[in-house]
């Protein structure tokens, strides 16, 4: 499926910049870079995601959860890959995909608001800044690697910036999303009036929902949807897609395996979408902070630090790795004994692979991207 | 007591962004009677009556020629596919005025500094209801509210009354535009031809200004008096409107859309309504009766009732009715004396939120309590409300929407609100903090366990769907 650039919609005006700009498609020498930033809004739990499963602390930390990764590819002495990511595994193979590990923005404490907001603005507290690192990175990129969009109603904080960006979202991806449908049947339940009403709403309501939902097809979507949106002559460069539904406080192991299935897939259908200009394509996953290392007593874990970023992308110079400077589990280890400690900051490693895939200055991409760091 | 909530959405529309607090509830409102400006600036520059007369009426006859010139191709064998296309243009003149002036209203809801007043437009359009699903009334509906509702609702109920009952929105409405005295002059010379049959009496909008407008259902009045009634409302017509059988009469300076009383359409003769011998003064004869029905003690009573549910829930108490009811008939129903009776009565100030909100006020209320603008410049307001299950100026029947949880309070309809909510909290994203606005808009009422969720949710956009969806947010 390849959309017309018309179909764009940039804040309410039709995206001009291809015709607006002649030459435009056609002006880059060589293949243009491509950068997608996935963000996992809620915190996505990095020690399941990439778990220390060598880490003599790991196993009883997570208890019963412990074997979450079972049947995942092991990835070296310490971490094995949770099994929902096949694809990435193979990319993993491949040395097309990085994960860094115990990485943390400056942000110390555990609220998905300001977690989210430093993620995204770059800035070293909530709400320091008004754009993002996206939208900053977007000034240092040539003029035919600068077009961006985001898959999102409205232009989320870290495009925002000086250059121009656009906002694509399909009707047919519902807004309700499994996470926001759990909640609200929460806040219902003692509510006379609303508990029966939502109750058989939510039963007639189809759950195809977010990324995980639809046995992670809507991820596959989401991923086809956004490399059609890349792949034109005239297509975009820069892409944040969104995905919510990381916030695993109970039974996180449906539903965390369910959400990486769905990542498993946007991933997967984007490098299939791509085809060739995979391998000068970078992708960046990363959440706000990550989640406790102790299981809770209702089968998750809460908001926590530390947690992990990937990295993927058929020309990666740093594939095939796992990168941490290992905290251990320990709970003297931990950082204010509860969460996975951070050892290393999340802007320089977002800053060291931006510089790396596109060939700039690493000093002037980081004091662009993170100017209070 | 959450009295800063109640007054703010019981009362009000939600409270806005900018609002200053609530501190003293009921001195707020019963301010607001006097600051009311009927006249909002968001209403300034919709179509006047002539130019939405003339725009159905060039639709009509637009209509009319495509398909007489449908029927020319067919019989010439060569069919042009053009009249559909151009039959949809001419159509959108007409929608459109609906379609701006639904805008304007949601624009007029969201901005005015006098919530309580707004309210009480919409509660009295409802009640003087016109539905949008005659092909008519489409361009007049927001007309009608603006002209014969909003300039009246601080006046006698007598006179909001006789506006309602005058606009061609209802006129049109409810057939009396085309209702003809039986021996009018008019009907007594197309009977001596003898050529057709002769135009004649349409009873609809007599019998639902005693049923729905004024005296209430089953409150003694009979046949007779319907028809007694419907004879002396003959001679209202609307002008512009094309070549129905009154329209060879208008005079020559009759502007389109303006109501008119043709003398040679009105049954001659006194009417006897309620045991009341009316004598025929032409247009006066229908207005002495309207003026009578206004203050009957029927009206007071349905209209008590129907103000007291609307404030109180779906079983209002007899209390409040009856002290609502007695105010009106002492002050020959004297609207801004009511509103300050049910202001400083204690009955809509019971904490339990009785009510869910209906789409529109929920609608409303969220956009009010946004400073960002929460909807796209492209957004079909129409179409939303449709969607949510109350179409605008639309509800299908003279008796308006219901005022009843389980009207709003459905299942699907539920979903609904939280899929709106959810898309404008992608909208909106981090630009506005629910853990900021949660104890603006819901006040006094905001729980520890909403406040709890918000704080909780897992992104700002999230929060922002959940504070909409909440329970007390839900509800007035």
């Amino acid at each position: 499926m390849i959309l017309s650039r018309r179909s764009i919609i940039l804040s309410g005006i039709t995206v001009a910049a291809a015709g607006a700009l002649p030459g435009f498609a056609y002006a880059a020498a060589g293949t243009p870079k491509r950068l997608v930033f996935v963000i996992q809004r809620g915190a996505a739990d990095g020690l399941a995601t990439v778990a220390p499963t060598g880490d003599p602390a790991f196993a009883a930390a997570r208890r019963a959860m412990a074997d979450e990764t079972a049947g995942g590819a092991k990835l070296d002495d310490m971490f094995t890959l949770h099994p929902a990511l096949a694809a990435t595994a193979g990319l993993y193979t491949g040395k097309q995909a990085h994960f860094a590990h115990a990485v943390a923005t400056g942000y110390r404490d555990r609220s998905h608001f300001d977690g989210q907001n430093m993620l995204e603005g770059g800035g070293a507290r909530p709400y320091g800044r008004d754009t993002g690192w996206v939208g900053r990175l977007l000034t240092l990129l040539p003029a035919a690697e600068r077009d961006a969009i985001a898959i999102a109603p409205a232009v989320p904080l870290a495009l925002r910036g000086t250059v121009q960006v656009g906002t694509y979202a399909p009707s047919r991806l519902p807004q309700a999303d499994a996470d926001l449908i759990a909640r609200l049947t929460a806040l219902y339940a003692d509510d006379p009036l609303l508990h029966p009403l939502w109750d058989s709403a939510v039963k007639t309501q189809e759950l195809a929902s977010d990324i995980g939902g639809n046995n992670g097809r809507n991820g596959a979507d989401l991923g086809k949807l956004a490399a059609s949106l890349m792949l034109p002559a005239d297509g975009a460069r820069v892409m944040m897609v969104e995905t919510g539904g990381w916030d695993t406080h109970s039974g996180q192991r449906g539903r965390l395996a369910a959400q990486l299935r769905g990542l498993d897939q946007l991933v997967g259908a984007l490098q299939t979408g791509l085809g060739p200009a995979w391998s000068d394509t970078l992708v960046i996953v990363a959440t706000e902070f990550g989640r406790t290392v102790e299981v809770n007593g209702t089968g998750g874990t809460d908001h926590g630090t530390a947690s992990t970023a990937m990295l993927l992308g058929g020309g990666l110079s740093e594939g095939g790795k796992v990168s941490a400077d290992w905290p251990g589990l320990g709970a003297a280890a931990r950082y204010e004994g509860r969460d996975l400690k951070p050892t290393r900051s999340l802007e320089s490693v977002i800053a060291g692979a931006v510089a790396r895939h596109y060939a700039l200055d690493a000093k002037r991409v980081m004091t662009t991207l993170y100017p209070d760091a | 007591m959450a009295a800063q909530y109640l007054a703010a959405n019981r009362f009000g529309l939600g409270r806005r962004f900018d609002d200053p607090a609530i501190d003293d509830p009921k001195a707020w409102l019963t301010r607001q009677i006097g600051d009311y400006d009927p006249a909002p600036a968001a209403l300034a520059g919709l179509a006047r009556r002539d130019a939405i007369a003339t725009a159905y009426a060039e639709y009509r006859d637009e209509r009319q020629a495509m398909r007489r010139e449908a029927k020319d191709a067919t019989m010439r064998d060569d069919g042009d596919p053009m009249p559909e296309a151009m039959r949809r243009m001419a159509r959108a003149g007409f929608r459109k005025h609906y379609a701006e002036a639904a805008g304007a209203r949601l624009a007029a809801a969201v901005a005015t500094p006098t919530p309580f007043p707004e309210r009480l437009v919409h509660f009295w359009a409802n009640h003087f209801a016109v539905s949008a699903d005659k092909q008519t009334v489409v361009g007049f509906a927001g007309n009608y509210e603006n002209e014969a509702i909003r300039p009246h609702i601080m006046g006698k109920f007598a006179d909001l009354l006789i506006n309602a009952v005058h606009h061609p929105a209802m006129l049109l409405y409810l057939d009396q535009a085309q209702s003809f005295g039986p021996d009018s002059a008019f009907a007594t010379r197309v009977r001596n031809r003898g050529k057709r049959k002769a135009p004649g009496l349409n009873e609809n909008l007599a019998r639902e200004i005693l049923e729905l407008h004024t005296l209430g259902v089953r409150t003694g009045y009979t046949q007779s008096d319907v028809t007694a009634f419907a004879k002396a409302l003959t001679g209202l017509t609307v002008a512009g409107l094309g070549r129905g059988a009154g329209q060879r009469l208008m005079p020559a300076d009759a502007r389109p859309g303006e109501t008119l009383f043709i003398d040679r359409l009105h049954q001659p003769g006194a009417q006897t309504i309620l045991g009341k011998r009316y004598d025929d003064n032409g247009a006066r004869q229908a207005e002495a009766v309207l003026r009578d029905l206004a203050v009957h003690p029927a009206t007071a009573k349905h209209i008590a009732a129907k103000l007291a549910r609307h404030f109180t829930g779906d079983a209002p108490p007899a209390a409040l009715v009856d002290r609502l009811s007695a105010d009106f008939l002492k002050t020959g129903g004297d609207l801004p004396s009511l509103y300050r009776t049910l202001v400083a009565s204690p009955e809509p100030w019971a904490a339990t939120p009785a009510m869910f909100k209906s789409p529109w006020d929920w609608t409303v209320s969220m956009l009010r309590a946004l400073k960002v603008p929460a909807l796209g410049e492209r957004q079909n307001i129409a179409a939303m409300f449709t969607q949510l299950g109350q179409p605008v100026w639309r509800p299908g029947s003279p008796a308006g929407y219901d005022d009843k949880v389980a009207t709003w309070a459905g299942s699907a309809a539920l979903m609904q609100r939280v899929e709106l909510a959810s898309r404008i909290a992608g909208r909106i994203g981090d630009r506005a903090d629910a853990r900021a606005l949660a104890p603006l808009v819901l006040a006094d009422a905001l729980t520890p366990d909403t406040a709890q969720a918000i704080a909780r949710a897992d992104s700002p956009g999230q929060g922002i769907a959940m504070l909409f969806a909440s329970p007390a947010f839900l509800r007035r």
